[in-house]
């Protein structure tokens, strides 16, 4: 993980203030960098021990796959470190519902455990955010 | 009320650092106090002191710079997304800093509202 967080960044920063912070995936892995950059945020977050979730919807269902395999197109396969996310206490993993079952994809196919929720739970638990951002 | 904007595209292309920049007017304008700006992905480009745009059109990093100075807001720009698009210290305009995410997340954490700017 150390080569995605820039090593020396990861000291405490506990200003004393939790907030939710929830981060909004929608793109698929490859193709943009905004999955990758979503990770950068996420661990600096856990830096600051804030409370943390990270959501999946539409093409962000993609990002949580098993077997990714990007040799062909010359970029590093990120998915491990979904399964580190663990490691640094971030355990709210959100998957909408929808957007899985439109993509036919299910639980199973994702390689970390979450949680699956309907559109009115994803809206329901955004609406108790302080901080929410997109990707 | 204090609060935070995150730019997240780049200048010209995408309406969303003119729009940040008319929110901050506007927001300081009724009063509000401006925690931070933070430039991420491709809003790195709106901090280079070598953007010329064609004299009929808006500056929109001297704007920025100018807005800064009159109202002493910290403009931070990441310095992952600005070192792979060749901002550096050199380049950058006044009133800019680069820094790193923690920037973008202790404004969150600071800011009664962070505003989010880009797609």
């Amino acid at each position: 993980m150390s080569d995605l967080t820039g090593g020396g960044e990861m000291q405490d920063e506990s200003s004393g203030i939790i907030k939710k912070f929830m981060f909004v995936n929608r793109r698929a892995p490859y193709g943009t960098v905004y999955a990758l950059e979503a990770l950068e945020v996420v661990l600096i977050s856990a830096a600051f021990d804030q409370d943390i979730s990270m959501v999946f919807l539409d093409d962000g269902v993609y990002e949580l796959v098993k077997g990714q395999q990007t040799k062909a197109i010359d970029v590093k396969n990120f998915s491990p470190a979904y399964r580190a996310l663990e490691g640094y206490d971030i355990e709210k993993l959100y998957v909408d519902a929808d957007s899985l079952a439109a993509r036919g994809l299910t639980e199973d196919n994702l390689l970390v455990p979450v949680e699956v929720l309907s559109a009115a739970q994803m809206a329901e638990l955004m609406d108790q955010q302080d901080v929410v951002i997109g990707f | 009320m204090k609060l935070g904007i995150l730019v997240n595209e780049g200048p010209y292309t995408h309406q969303a650092s003119d729009t940040a920049y008319q929110f901050a007017t506007a927001a300081l304008e009724k009063g509000h106090r401006i925690y931070r700006v933070f430039f991420y992905h491709d809003g790195v480009n709106n901090a280079t002191r070598l953007t010329e745009p064609p004299q009929d059109d808006r500056h929109i990093v001297n704007r920025w710079s100018k807005l800064a100075e009159q109202h002493g807001i910290d403009l931070v720009v990441c310095v992952a997304a600005a070192l792979r698009r060749g901002i550096k210290d050199e380049i950058l305009a006044k009133g800019f800093r680069i820094s790193g995410l923690g920037q973008l997340v202790e404004t969150g954490i600071q800011a009664d509202r962070l505003v989010v700017f880009g797609d």
